[in-house]
């Protein structure tokens, strides 16, 4: 039997599905750093500085330990401690958590950059807190920081190889194991290159558009 | 009627309003002068409760404005008030700023926040600009846009603070317009305003600030043409 056979047909949907669960992680990653982002993010620009100390050790810590590091930390101790995740929850959880304390720092001066007498214009019209909050600073200060929120967002995308460790089956991962299979690590890991060149490299043009455009 | 009694209010140390008195009945045109940091601003701020007081109290139709059961929100609805900086909201067009407030704090569905923003932006002149965005425009069309966002929540008292002073010299007029425009309608209105003929031609009243006080108040005649008062008489012959 002959263990190394040619790139074939085959192969085409083996890493269609990488590259399905490359973009469905980061897709995850994203929306979830995000929302929890603009939360952390929110309650940051809002906080005295006790608070914000002890917020901001916490997110240091996310954004100082390499990710693999926390990954494979994180699938080793809830192994340890006899709960065992699913490669795709375990990395979701780490890469949520690790774009979040990305975010909150993108969405917290996006908060602060809304000028405070904006606010008081919108609170002497009768609006709450709230409603404040709602149709005012997040929409405006949200804006403000787009091409931020791009830049983290596109470096999840990229980052996302590195759930492969833990044996999630994204893109890195599937073309391992066809490079194992194939010898034929260069244009395999080529096309891989290429993919996700892609996917950042409109996108992050995409953003400089909108950052040029927003400061005329 | 907005009555405001004894006030006082501090910012740490600073003592910025030593106890004013001061009475405004309905369809009453009231200007606010005196030389920066006389605390004129600050008592805007303290009738709509942007900023709270240390003493005194102001009844706004008989409700204490700082009384802590008072819904400071509802409170607002009656109180429009338009700044120094316009403050435009820049995601939204210039019909939508307008219909913003009637929209989210009134209830009211988009199209009748909007046929009333409507009604009041081509009030004070922009019924061409509905669909544009306000970065777009001049300080003077975003002045006149904030006055009519503060109109369409339909006050009964309108409260302006010092607003032509962030503005080109050339678009002063516009607002400066905008406002007889109000005092036409009838409209009950606090000007603080560094505009002296501006006061004199529009105003039932004119207070003049001094250091946290009322040093002297009247007709605009009694105040502007014959002030009784040195301190009066000082900063009148700096501004004119």
């Amino acid at each position: 039997m002959n263990l190394f056979t040619p790139l074939s047909w085959n192969d085409t949907g083996f890493i269609l599905t990488g590259i399905l669960n490359t973009v469905y992680i980061s897709v995850v990653a994203i929306i979830v750093g995000s929302l929890l982002g603009l939360l952390v993010g929110f309650i940051r620009a809002e906080s005295n500085k006790s608070v914000n100390m002890f917020l901001g050790a916490f997110l240091d810590i996310l954004r100082s330990v390499p990710l693999i590091i926390q990954l494979i930390l994180f699938t080793t101790f809830i192994g340890a401690m006899g709960y065992p995740l699913d490669p795709f929850v375990a990395g979701s959880i780490i890469l949520s958590l690790y774009t979040m304390a990305f975010m909150s720092e993108v969405f917290r001066s996006g908060f602060d950059s809304v000028p405070e007498n904006m606010v008081k214009a919108a609170r002497s019209l009768g609006m709450t807190y709230m409603q404040t909050v709602r149709y005012v600073r997040v929409p405006i200060g949200m804006r403000a920081v787009f091409p931020s929120w791009l830049g983290v967002a596109l470096s999840v995308i990229k980052d996302s190889a590195l759930v492969s460790v833990i044996g999630y089956m994204e893109l890195l991962r599937t073309a391992e194991q066809l490079i194992s299979r194939t010898q034929q690590p260069l244009m395999i890991l080529i096309g891989v290159g290429l993919f996700y060149f892609m996917i950042s490299y409109p996108l992050s043009r995409y953003g400089k558009y909108v950052e040029r455009k927003m400061e005329i | 009627m907005i009555e405001i009694k004894g006030v006082h209010k501090s910012f740490g140390d600073l003592e910025v309003l030593k106890g004013i008195d001061l009475t405004v009945k309905r369809g009453e045109v009231v200007s606010i002068i005196g030389a920066s940091g006389s605390g004129k601003s600050t008592l805007l701020y303290c009738i709509n409760a942007i900023e709270s007081i240390n003493g005194g109290n102001i009844l706004v139709d008989g409700v204490d404005v700082h009384d802590k059961n008072t819904d400071k929100n509802k409170l607002r609805e009656n109180l429009g008030m338009v700044f120094q900086q316009w403050n435009s909201f820049p995601h939204l067009t210039v019909l939508e700023n307008a219909a913003l407030a009637p929209q989210v704090v009134k209830g009211f569905s988009k199209e009748k926040a909007e046929a009333i923003a409507k009604k009041e932006l081509i009030h004070v002149g922009l019924g061409d600009k509905l669909d544009e965005y306000p970065t777009k425009m001049s300080g003077g069309q975003q002045q006149r846009l904030a006055i009519a966002r503060a109109l369409a929540m339909d006050p009964p008292y309108m409260l302006f603070d010092e607003v032509t002073s962030a503005l080109d010299p050339e678009l002063v007029g516009e607002v400066l317009d905008t406002l007889r425009l109000l005092r036409d309608d009838g409209m009950t209105m606090i000007c603080v305003t560094h505009e002296i003929a501006f006061a004199k031609e529009v105003s039932d009243k004119v207070a003049f600030f001094h250091k946290g006080l009322i040093e002297e108040i009247g007709t605009p005649q009694e105040v502007l043409d014959n002030p009784q008062k040195e301190r009066t008489q000082q900063f009148l012959s700096k501004v004119l």
